[in-house]
């Protein structure tokens, strides 16, 4: 658990070291940003396959889908 | 299906007063549709032996309407209806003898999420419920979220969401009174059922870096309590005596990730992914993968994948015929051994600007995808994705 909590603190250290180093952009600027390939979430196109996934493999979630629950799966 | 979508959005007019009150109107529609195959020999249902020979048809429609309160809030509701239907060899031998009668079986999971969205101040409000029914499974969801954008480029976001399920008893048919039938589907009218809660706290942060590069973190709480197990899975002990699978009546569960997409030049992006997960069964699992959408043109990409995922077994699994009867937990799912998995594949993305042929089908998506884990399991899928406009 202690390792888990390092990890998650690194990790947010790392987010927030990013945040703190990141440089302002305009709406103007945000054409790249915005193109729908740089979505921060999983495709729909991939629904299906995080669902074959949560059912064969012992690890689900942090992916905007479900962490267990709502089917016979893990 | 396709003339009747293009019907509903012939009387759609343009919208060209986004920030004025406007009642809700439908405006994007969503066909997933999937074919998925798997083969293996490690069925739980066997214990950990036997055909793990699975079809899946997975249908899914999402209709989707916007409109703006007087106060300038954006409203947006979405309502989903899922149709899967599968077959799975393994079911046959829910029987002892391997001949339960029905190996195929169907799963509707209706779905509705509201979301408001107030975009002077950069927050969000949403409120989710869901629905899910199958032979031996039935589950009732809820969520809520809220979401803040912060000054520079960020975004902070939470959902709570509660899973209230039900898992039909169906056991392997010799710990069954003979009058119970095969145990396949619709053979199972007198059995009881036992619930299962799964409880979820999702955190996200997402940032802007540069003109380029954007990041999220993820992080999900989730708890679950109750029949954890499925109870058609066998166990083999080694005196060969056999059971039902036994499992702990509470897991928490603790996954971490990462996202990073970056646009490399003009044509190229990196969509990259990493997850750390932990649970208190003795799960511990790393995922790690990388998309690369190439724009051939402006509205057409191709999108090679490679995932890698690896996980430790759970405190309670042994292969067929590895149980002691001393132990208190028992389970040989494969899904909670030991193993890695590889899956690569790829697809292409058509999205022009007027629609395809100038029809409100937006875009056209189709990704293909092979999967191996060292469990000998081996699976392929192949997705559609159709958006209307």
């Amino acid at each position: 658990m202690i390792r888990t909590i390092v990890l998650c603190l690194g990790i947010a250290s790392g987010v927030a070291g990013l945040a703190a180093g990141c440089t302002p952009v305009k709406e103007y600027q945000k054409n790249r940003l915005n193109d729908s390939e740089m979505s921060l979430s999983s495709r729909k196109v991939e629904k299906n396959e995080l669902n074959f996934q949560s059912y064969r493999e012992g690890a689900s979630g942090a992916n905007g889908g479900k962490t267990g629950g709502g089917c016979g799966c893990n | 299906m396709y003339f009747l979508l293009l019907h509903a959005f012939s009387q759609v007019t343009s919208d060209s007063a986004a920030f004025k009150s406007r009642k809700l109107r439908l405006d994007e529609v969503n066909l997933v549709s999937s074919y998925y195959t798997q083969s293996g020999d490690h069925s739980a249902i066997q214990g950990g032996i036997g055909s793990e020979k699975v079809t899946d048809l997975a249908n899914g429609l999402e209709l989707k309407w916007l409109g703006w309160d007087a106060r300038g809030r954006k409203n947006t509701l979405t309502a989903g209806l899922g149709i899967d239907h599968h077959t799975a060899a393994s079911q046959a031998w829910i029987s002892k003898t391997g001949a339960s009668r029905h190996t195929d079986g169907l799963r509707i999971y209706p779905s509705l999420d509201w979301m408001r969205e107030n975009e002077k101040k950069g927050s969000s409000v949403s409120l989710g419920a869901y629905y899910s029914n199958e032979f031996n499974y039935q589950s009732f969801g809820l969520s809520a979220g809220i979401s803040q954008k912060t000054k520079n480029n960020g975004e902070f976001g939470l959902k709570l969401s509660g899973y209230f399920d039900q898992v039909k008893l169906i056991y392997p048919s010799e710990f069954e009174p003979a009058t119970f039938g095969s145990g396949g589907r619709g053979d199972h009218r007198d059995y009881g059922s036992s619930p299962r809660q799964t409880y979820t706290a999702s955190f996200s942060f997402s940032q802007v870096i540069n003109t380029r590069m954007q990041v999220s973190f993820l992080l999900d709480l989730a708890e679950q309590h109750g029949y954890l197990g499925l109870p058609f899975h066998r166990v083999y002990f080694t005196d060969g005596v056999d059971s039902v699978e036994r499992l702990p009546s509470n897991r928490f569960k603790l996954p971490i990730g990462l996202r990073l997409n970056y646009f490399l030049g003009d044509r190229v992006i990196l969509r990259g992914y990493y997850r750390y997960y932990q649970d208190n069964w003795g799960v511990r699992a790393h995922t790690a993968s990388l998309e690369v959408p190439v724009k051939i043109t402006p509205f057409f990409s191709v999108t090679p994948f490679y995932r890698y995922y690896t996980q430790t077994a759970a405190d309670y699994f042994a292969p067929y015929g590895e149980h002691a009867h001393s132990d208190t937990y028992y389970t040989s799912n494969y899904a909670l051994a030991k193993f890695s998995g590889n899956f690569f594949g790829g697809g292409f993305r058509v999205a022009p600007p007027k629609g395809i042929f100038d029809t409100h089908l937006s875009s056209l998506e189709i990704r293909y995808g092979h999967y191996t884990q060292t469990t000998d399991l081996v699976s392929d899928v192949i997705s559609l994705h159709l958006q209307f406009k």
